[in-house]
């Protein structure tokens, strides 16, 4: 086969894969890239290395909560309490910091324990008790709030001063090192898709998709270089005062985050299982699968993440409030899930997909306060957004099974 | 008649007061293809589930290969090496045909899965099945069509060097060529050396396929025969009353 034709093919068997259905991350892609290009030319800011650094701090907590949504997505049910959940470890952990004089590596450990106990809590309701997971999680986002409140008490707020907790949303990786994390990143991702190709053939597996990998590796490596370019350049107003360079803290602790999700999801059995759940129950049951176990492990995760979310959240404010994780966190991260091409359906959905529906939220968001929209046009608009990525979902589900 | 590698002797169910199976007789045998027919409730099902582990019957004996075994469980089921092919298929849509292939029994390397194991053998399953119908084993089976979608739950069977593979109305759903490919892969499986059960409703696919027939009436086995010694009209009889003056030898 020459390659002329492997690259042709790889392209046809794309191009029938967004034809059947499986549109995948094609639209978000294609809409962060117009509202980037119409945000750039209406405001001068937009662009400007200062604003992406702050983008992409304003869009870390959510991302992170629809990270973890993705799990639970993945099995057409919702978590509702997610927002709250990161709230309430949020508030867990500033309470053992500042008040209990603990350090910051038993007290995060011991927050996300938490999470993972609620969800372990939300999990079994909807396991074992088969009551709608809509149903359990509102409950349980009454019940968090409330629980949020007592922990902070009405109106009040708690400081947090511990230095490393405060450099996740706070600080930047210097210059050299931003550098070094880019290429460690980049040759990783490389490294292991190549490994993944020779492991194939090794076996004697034919594929037309390298090609394909190659042109979006390409594509994603000079995008991280131009992003740590961008990340790299002094970007304080008064730089003889205090220097502003470097890649956020926030970034390779989302990417950490990526990482061990997206191989938890793409290379182990329970990452197989969940998607099997999610597009047959029935059918996983009968293949032996402790569908149970399953359901329960996939909101524990959800709220594991939600209570990351929550460090990343009392990081940026300097404090909990009874109001952290609340208002639009969680329908925001639902949906960047949603935005990202997870589908509510449950089945298909990556955890990257959040990443890049985070950006979406947080690029509408950020645009257009530039642009001085209120609040109200900003919410409608993303609400829009919402509404328009469930329909290319619920239209390519129909797509995917009229055969 | 050669030994069957799976007997029932003498089975009974019942599901509280209703006696579902009645001192029933059942016998598949290596290389055959054993049709099961039998009326709406007759108890095909039933015996199959009994057969999967699915159901304990109260009384009755199963031999396989010979010696005597109990069937607990489904997992006593797949132990001994029998498989079965639900109507509804239990695919999952949203997996490519490897991942469903290996469902619930994937192939690992420490914790990751082994992909390019499990998509070498599944390719030479389905290649064992000469069937070349599928454009690549990496397709969503969302996308395929019912034969296909037959095909690859009889591919997920005969995976695990099964020995006895049981398909409920495999043909229940299909049009005229797709029954016809997968009647030609039932056909395939007794060639390979496996014992098929067949449950069916449609006589002349038990008629193109079968080597034996068993015909069940109102939970009990009205006859096994061979497919040779009767006609179709026999069979209606039996189905219909529990008996035909031409199977009086039967092979109970
Ligand atoms: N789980 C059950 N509980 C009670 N009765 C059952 C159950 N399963 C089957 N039956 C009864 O047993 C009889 C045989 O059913 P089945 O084996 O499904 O027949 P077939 O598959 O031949 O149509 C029917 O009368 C049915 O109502
Ligand atoms: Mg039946």
């Amino acid at each position: 086969m020459s390659e002329q034709i492997t690259i042709e093919k790889s392209l046809r068997d794309w191009a029938s894969r967004v034809k059947a259905g499986q549109v995948g991350a094609l639209p978000a892609i294609l809409g962060l890239l117009v509202l980037c290009i119409a945000f750039s030319s209406q405001s001068s800011v937009f662009l400007t290395p200062g604003n992406f650094a702050n983008l992409l701090t304003q869009a870390a907590a959510i991302t992170v909560i629809a990270m973890g949504l993705v799990f639970v997505l993945l099995l057409g049910e919702i978590d509702l309490s997610a927002g709250y959940a990161a709230g309430v470890c949020g508030a867990i952990l500033v309470i053992m910091i500042t008040e209990m004089d603990y350090a910051w590596y038993l007290a995060l450990p011991a927050s996300i324990l938490i999470g993972v106990v609620l969800g372990a809590f939300i999990g079994y309701l909807v396991a074992q008790l088969r009551i709608p997971s809509f149903v359990v999680t509102l409950a349980t986002f009454l019940a968090f709030q409330g629980l949020l409140l007592l922990l902070v008490s009405e109106g009040g707020t708690i400081r947090i001063e511990d230095p490393t907790i405060l450099a996740v949303q706070n600080k930047n990786l210097p210059v050299t090192a931003s550098w070094i994390f880019f290429a460690l990143t980049a040759g990783v991702y490389v490294l292991s898709g190549l490994w993944k190709f020779a492991r194939r053939r090794k076996a004697g597996l034919v594929d037309n998709l390298f090609k394909f990998w190659l042109i979006k590796t390409a594509i994603l490596v000079s995008l991280g270089c131009l992003a740590t370019l961008a990340l790299t350049v002094e970007r304080s107003n008064n730089p003889d005062l205090v220097s502003l360079r470097g890649i956020p803290f926030v970034v390779p602790v989302i990417l950490v985050l990526l990482v061990g999700a997206t191989f938890v999801l793409s290379r182990t059995s329970f990452g197989l299982h969940l998607y099997a759940v999610g597009g047959n129950a029935e059918a996983a049951r009968r293949a032996g699968i402790n569908v149970k176990m399953v359901r329960i492990s996939a909101f524990m995760i959800c709220s594991g993440f939600a209570a990351v979310a929550g460090m990343i959240f009392v990081s940026r404010a300097n404090s909990v409030s009874p109001t952290t994780g609340g208002s639009s966190t969680l329908l925001y991260a639902v949906g960047a899930a949603v935005i990202g091409g997870t589908s509510l359906f449950g089945g298909k959905g990556k955890v990257s997909d959040a990443i890049l529906g985070g950006l979406v939220v947080a690029v509408i968001d950020n645009g257009m306060a530039l642009l001085g929209y209120p609040a109200g046009i900003k919410f409608m608009v993303t609400g829009g957004v919402l509404l328009l990525s469930a329909s290319i979902d619920a239209f390519s589900r129909r797509g995917a099974t009229a055969t | 008649m050669a030994t069957p590698i799976l007997s029932l002797r003498q089975v009974n169910k019942s599901f509280g007061p209703v006696h579902v199976l009645k001192d029933v007789n059942f016998h598949a045998y290596a290389g055959k293809v054993t049709a099961l027919v039998g009326d709406n409730g007759a108890g095909k099902s039933t015996l199959i589930k009994c057969i999967a582990g699915i159901y304990t019957p109260e009384t009755g004996e199963f031999l396989f290969e010979g010696k005597k075994v109990t069937i607990a469980g489904p997992r006593d089921a797949t132990a001994l090496g029998i498989e079965i092919v639900y109507q509804d298929l239990a695919l999952c849509d949203n997996l490519d045909i490897v991942h469903n292939m290996f469902l619930g029994r994937e192939e690992k390397s420490g914790v990751t899965l082994n992909e390019s194991h499990m998509e070498s053998l599944a390719k030479k399953t389905l290649d064992g099945l000469s069937v070349r119908t599928v454009k690549s084993i990496r397709q969503k089976v969302a996308s395929l069509s019912g034969g296909q979608r037959q095909t690859v739950a009889i591919a997920r069977a005969v995976l695990w060097n099964s020995k006895v593979v049981i398909l409920d109305e495999p043909t229940a759903a299909l049009g005229v060529a797709q029954t016809e490919q997968v009647l030609k892969l039932v056909r395939q499986l007794a060639d390979n050396g496996l014992a098929v059960i067949v449950i069916s409703h449609n006589l002349n696919d038990v008629f193109q396929v079968a080597d034996n027939i068993a015909a069940m009436y109102l939970g009990t086995m009205a006859a096994q025969v061979e497919k040779k010694s009767v006609s179709p009209s026999d069979v209606v009889k039996l189905i219909t009353t529990g008996k035909s003056e031409a199977v009086s030898g039967t092979t109970k």
